[in-house]
C-alpha cells in the first residue's frame, strides 16, 4: 500500500536519479510517517525566534535569564571548567552508573550530609541524563520491576513531558487534584480527596518544590498530611526535583519534602536536575536515585539499573557531571554555588515583585496575588487559552497554551511591557 | 517488606568485569586485552591532540554557553558528521535526503534508530519484525534492539571458526531466506568482535540481495578511519549502499575515531527517499528523543564540529586518527611474526588480515581461561582481543602465553 502510494513522489521531487536507481526511488519506507507535531513547551522558542517584532518576550522554555535577558553562566561553573582543564583529564568511559564523585554528592546534597540513608548505604545513585533521563530510567525501572501497579498518578496539571515518558516506558497514567484555577493555588482538600482513593501500590509523582507549572506548592503542614494519607495508601512515592535551590534560594528549605518523606519511612525513587539550578542545561546533569530497604536491596537495584542503561546510551557524558561535583565538593566553589544559585531566585522572587506592581499601575483590578505566592521558575498567571493567543498576536509575547510564564524571561526592562500586555488582554 | 524486594541481583556485563578483575589483579605482568579503548605503546589513554587544542579554543571562547541544544542535537556536528560518512559530495546530500540525529554515543544513535524503525517501518507496530545481527556481533547490540520492543532478534551467519574467515554463503544464504523487510545490522568496517570486513566484491554482493529481498540497511560504524586509517577507505561500503538507491541508517560513533569516549558523541545518519520523506521523519525523531533525553550533551558535540569545520583542525585530526591505526596495524604484524617465529601450533595469518581494534584469536573458552588465571592476560570468553592493549613492551609476554596456552590447552 504504502509504497503504491508514495510512487506519485517521484514526480514532485526535482530529481533526475541514475537510470538503475529509477525503481527503487518511486517508493520509501517513511511515507506513512506523519509529521510530528511541534512540541508544545519547544515550540513556543521556535515561534519567537521567527518574530521579528523588537519588543517580543520569550516567556516559554524554563531557562534562567540575567535581567539583561542573557543566558547566565555561573561563576562557579567557569571556575570549576577552568580547574578541570588545569588537571589533564582523560577521557575513558565512565561507569554506567556514572561519576562516583557526582553520584555521592548528588544524593548528599537532595538528602542531607547526615542523612541515615546514606550513612547505611542504601540509597542507589545513578547519573542520568539531565532530569528527562532521570525521569525515564526511573519510569523504565519502574514498568519493569514494579509489577504490582501500573499506574502513575501525576499531579493535575504537570510537567508537559511526564506523560509520554511514563508512557513509552510502558506505564498508565491517571492525575490527583492539585490546581485549583480559582485560586491560583494549592487545591488541597481536592488533593487529599484525590490520593485518598489512589488504588494501593501505585506510583504517585510529587514536585518537591518549584511546582512545574504552576509555581505552587504545598506548605508544610501540608506536606506532612499528604506524607502521612500516601503512607496509609502504601503508595510508591516518585518526587521529581528539577529546582533544588532555585524555588526559595535555599537548598536546604527546597528538598525538605523529600527529607521530610524519607524521615517518615517512605522509600522514594528521586530524579534530580542541576540544569537549572548550575545553569548547565546542555551539558546534561541529572541523577536518580532509589531509596532501598538496606544497602543489599541497593546492590541489586543498582545492577538492574545498569541493565536498563546499557542498552540506551551505555553510560552517561563526563563534562557536566564533573563540573557539578567539583562544585559540589570544593568548599569555596560550593560556597559560592550556594550565592549564585540564591541570587537567580532572587531574580525571579524580585519580578513577581515587580510583575504586581506594574500591573497594578496599569489599573489591573484582578487578583495578582498569585503571581507572588507562586515559587520558582515558572508562574500560573490563569491566563485562558484565547487570551494568551493575543498575548502572542498582539504582544508578541510567547508562552505556553496553559497560562504558564517563566519567570526567568521577565526582566526589569521588560516588565512594564509586559505587564501592558497582561492588562489589554485581562481587563 | 520492600517494594523491590523481589529484584533479583542481576549478572554484570562482561566486559566491565573484565576490566574489574583486571584492576584487582596483582600481578605485575599483567596484560588488559577486554575493553575496546585505545592504549598508547605506554598503555595509558590518548587525549588526542588536536582534542586538546580545541579543548582549549572552548574554554577560551566566552560567547559560548552552556544552553540547552535542540532536541536533534547541534546542527553544524550533525550535518559534518553525516559528510564524514557518506562523503563530501554525496549525492545524496546534494539532494537534501541526509538528516541526522545528534545522540549519546554509537549505542544512542543505534537506540534512536531501533525506537523508530520499531514505530514507523513497516507499519505502526514492528515488534515482530525481524531484526538480524551478525553471529556474533557486539554483546550490546541484542539488547538495544530488544529494549526497543523488537521481539524476534536472528543471528545471521558471518565468521567462519573453521576458516577463521568470513562465512560469505552463510550470510548470503541467511539474507536470501530472511522474511522480507526484515532489518539487518551490517557492521560498516572494523567489524566487532572478529575484525573481520566483507571485500568490496562481497559487499556488492550482500546489497544485491538486500536490495532485491526489500531488507532494512542498518550500518553500526563505530571505527570509521581508525580500520585502515583512511576515513574514506573505511566508509567505502556505507557509500556503495548509498550509490545503489537505498534508504538507511547508520549509527555513528565518534568515541574511538576522536577519543572521546565519555563525552558520548554520536550520530544517526538518515539518508531518505526525498527531503519530504526525511522531514517527516525527523520530526518523529525528535519525539523519541523528547521522552528518553531531551537534548544531547554540548560539549563532545561541539569539539567534533569544530574540529570538522575547520580545515587545519580536520588535517590534524586525520593525522592522530592514522597514528592510532598505524600502532594497531604494527601491533598486528609484531604479534604474528612472533607467533610464526615461535612455531606456535595453527595459523596466524588472521592476525594481520583482520582489521580494526579487535582480532578474533581463535583461542577457545578454555584457552582464555587458562590465559586469564595462569598468565594474567585479561580477554573475552569469545578469544575476542583488543590489540590496544599490546605495546612493545608486552608483546612478547603475550605472543609466549599464546603459544603456551596453545600447546598445553586444548
Amino acid at each position: 500500500m504504502a509504497l503504491l502510494k508514495s510512487s506519485k513522489i517521484i514526480s514532485t521531487v526535482g530529481v533526475h536519479p541514475p537510470l538503475g536507481v529509477l525503481s527503487i526511488r518511486a517508493s520509501s519506507w517513511w511515507s506513512e510517517v506523519q509529521m510530528g507535531p511541534p512540541d508544545p513547551i519547544l515550540g513556543v522558542s521556535e515561534a519567537y525566534k521567527r518574530d521579528t517584532n523588537s519588543k517580543k518576550i520569550n516567556l516559554g522554555v524554563g531557562a534562567y535569564r540575567d535581567d539583561q535577558g542573557k543566558p547566565y553562566v555561573l561563576s562557579c561553573v567557569r571556575k570549576a571548567e577552568a580547574q578541570i582543564a588545569a588537571k589533564k583529564l582523560d577521557k575513558e568511559y565512565l561507569a554506567i552508573g556514572g561519576l562516583g564523585d557526582f553520584t555521592k554528592a548528588c544524593a548528599k546534597l537532595a538528602l542531607g550530609d547526615d542523612n541515615e540513608v546514606i550513612k547505611s548505604g542504601r540509597n542507589i545513585t545513578v547519573q542520568t541524563i539531565s532530569g528527562t533521563g532521570s525521569l525515564r530510567i526511573g519510569a523504565n525501572f519502574l514498568s519493569r520491576f514494579h509489577t504490582e501497579a501500573r499506574d502513575v498518578y501525576l499531579p493535575k496539571p504537570s510537567w508537559g513531558n511526564h506523560t509520554p515518558i511514563f508512557k513509552d516506558a510502558g506505564m498508565q497514567l491517571k492525575a490527583y487534584t492539585y490546581y485549583d484555577p480559582k485560586t491560583c493555588g494549592f487545591d488541597f482538600q481536592g488533593a487529599l480527596n484525590d490520593i485518598s482513593k489512589i488504588p494501593e501500590k501505585s506510583v504517585i509523582m510529587l514536585h518537591a518544590c518549584a511546582h512545574n507549572p504552576t509555581g505552587v506548592d504545598p506548605r508544610p503542614e501540608q506536606w506532612k498530611e499528604i506524607a502521612d494519607l500516601v503512607k496509609k495508601r502504601n503508595l510508591l512515592v516518585f518526587f521529581d526535583m528539577a529546582y533544588q535551590g532555585f524555588a526559595s534560594g535555599d537548598i536546604d528549605r527546597d528538598a525538605w519534602a523529600v527529607r521530610y518523606f524519607i524521615e517518615q519511612g517512605h522509600n522514594i525513587v528521586l530524579s534530580q536536575s542541576f540544569a537549572k539550578n548550575m545553569g548547565l542545561y546542555g551539558e546534561r546533569v541529572g541523577g536518580f536515585t532509589v531509596v532501598c530497604k538496606d544497602a543489599e536491596e541497593a546492590n541489586r537495584v543498582e545492577s538492574q539499573l545498569k541493565i536498563l542503561i546499557r542498552p540506551i546510551y551505555s553510560n552517561p557524558p563526563m563534562n557536566g557531571a564533573r563540573i557539578a561535583a567539583t562544585i559540589l565538593n570544593t568548599p569555596d566553589l560550593y560556597k559560592e554555588w550556594l550565592g549564585e544559585v540564591h541570587g537567580m531566585a532572587n531574580r525571579i522572587i524580585t519580578m513577581r515583585e515587580l510583575l504586581v506592581a506594574n500591573l497594578k499601575k496599569e489599573g489591573s483590578t484582578r487578583n495578582w496575588k498569585h503571581v507572588i505566592d507562586q515559587i520558582g521558575m515558572f508562574c500560573f498567571t490563569g491566563l485562558k487559552p484565547e487570551q494568551v493567543e493575543r498575548l502572542t498576536k498582539e504582544f508578541s509575547v510567547y508562552m505556553t497554551k496553559d497560562g504558564r510564564i517563566s519567570m526567568a524571561g521577565v526582566t526589569s526592562g521588560n516588565v512594564g511591557y509586559l505587564a501592558q500586555g497582561i492588562h489589554a488582554v485581562t481587563k | 517488606m520492600s517494594l523491590f524486594g523481589e529484584v533479583p541481583q542481576a549478572t554484570p556485563v562482561a566486559v566491565f568485569k573484565l576490566s574489574n578483575d583486571f584492576k584487582e589483579d596483582a600481578n605485575p605482568k599483567k596484560v588488559n586485552l577486554g575493553v575496546g579503548a585505545y592504549r598508547t605503546d605506554e598503555g595509558q589513554p590518548w587525549v588526542l591532540p588536536v582534542v586538546k587544542k580545541v579543548e582549549k579554543i572552548i574554554v577560551a571562547d566566552n560567547s559560548l554557553n552552556h544552553e540547552y541544544l535542540a532536541i536533534l542535537g547541534l546542527p553544524e556536528f550533525r550535518s559534518s558528521a553525516s559528510k564524514i560518512a557518506l562523503g563530501e559530495d554525496s549525492p545524496a546530500i546534494q539532494e537534501n535526503r541526509v538528516g541526522a540525529v545528534q545522540c549519546l554515543g554509537g549505542t544512542g544513535a543505534l537506540k534512536m534508530g531501533a525506537e523508530f524503525l520499531r514505530r514507523w517501518y513497516n507499519g505502526n507496530d514492528n515488534t515482530k519484525t525481524p531484526v538480524y545481527v551478525s553471529a556474533p556481533t557486539w554483546e550490546n547490540h541484542n539488547a538495544v534492539f530488544s529494549n526497543a520492543g523488537f521481539e524476534d532478534i536472528r543471528p545471521y551467519k558471518y565468521w567462519d571458526a573453521e576458516k577463521r574467515g568470513l562465512d560469505l554463503d552463510g550470510f548470503l544464504g541467511d539474507l536470501e531466506s530472511a522474511p522480507k523487510h526484515s532489518i539487518f545490522v551490517l557492521h560498516a568496517c572494523a567489524h566487532n568482535p572478529t575484525g573481520t570486513d566483507p571485500t568490496h566484491v562481497e559487499w556488492m554482493q550482500v546489497a544485491e540481495v538486500m536490495k532485491r529481498r526489500k531488507l532494512f540497511v542498518f550500518f553500526d560504524s563505530a571505527y570509521q578511519g581508525f580500520a585502515s586509517g583512511c576515513l574514506d577507505k573505511d566508509a567505502w561500503a556505507v557509500r556503495y549502499f548509498v550509490t545503489q538507491g537505498f534508504e538507511m541508517f547508520c549509527a555513528q560513533s565518534f568515541s574511538k575515531n576522536f577519543g572521546l569516549y565519555n563525552e558520548r558523541v554520536g550520530n544517526l545518519t538518515i539518508v531518505a527517499r526525498d527531503s519530504d520523506n526525511l522531514k517527516r521523519v525527523l520530526s518523529q525523531m525528535e519525539k523519541i528523543v523528547r521522552v528518553t533525553w531531551s537534548n544531547p550533551p554540548s560539549q563532545g558535540a561541539r569539539l567534533v564540529a569544530i574540529t570538522l569545520n575547520t580545515p587545519e583542525l580536520f588535517a590534524e585530526w586525520k593525522d592522530n586518527v592514522k597514528t592510532m591505526a598505524d600502532r594497531v596495524l604494527l601491533m598486528r604484524a609484531s604479534l604474528q611474526a612472533k607467533l610464526q617465529a615461535l612455531e606456535t601450533p595453527g595459523t596466524w595469518d588472521h592476525i594481520t588480515q583482520q582489521i580494526g581494534m579487535f582480532s578474533f584469536t581463535g583461542l577457545n573458552p578454555k584457552q582464555v581461561e587458562y590465559m586469564i588465571k595462569e598468565r594474567s592476560i585479561y580477554l573475552m570468553a569469545s578469544g575476542r582481543i583488543n590489540m590496544c592493549g599490546l605495546t612493545t613492551k608486552n608483546i612478547d609476554y603475550v605472543a609466549e602465553s599464546i603459544h603456551e596456552t596453545v600447546v598445553n590447552v586444548q
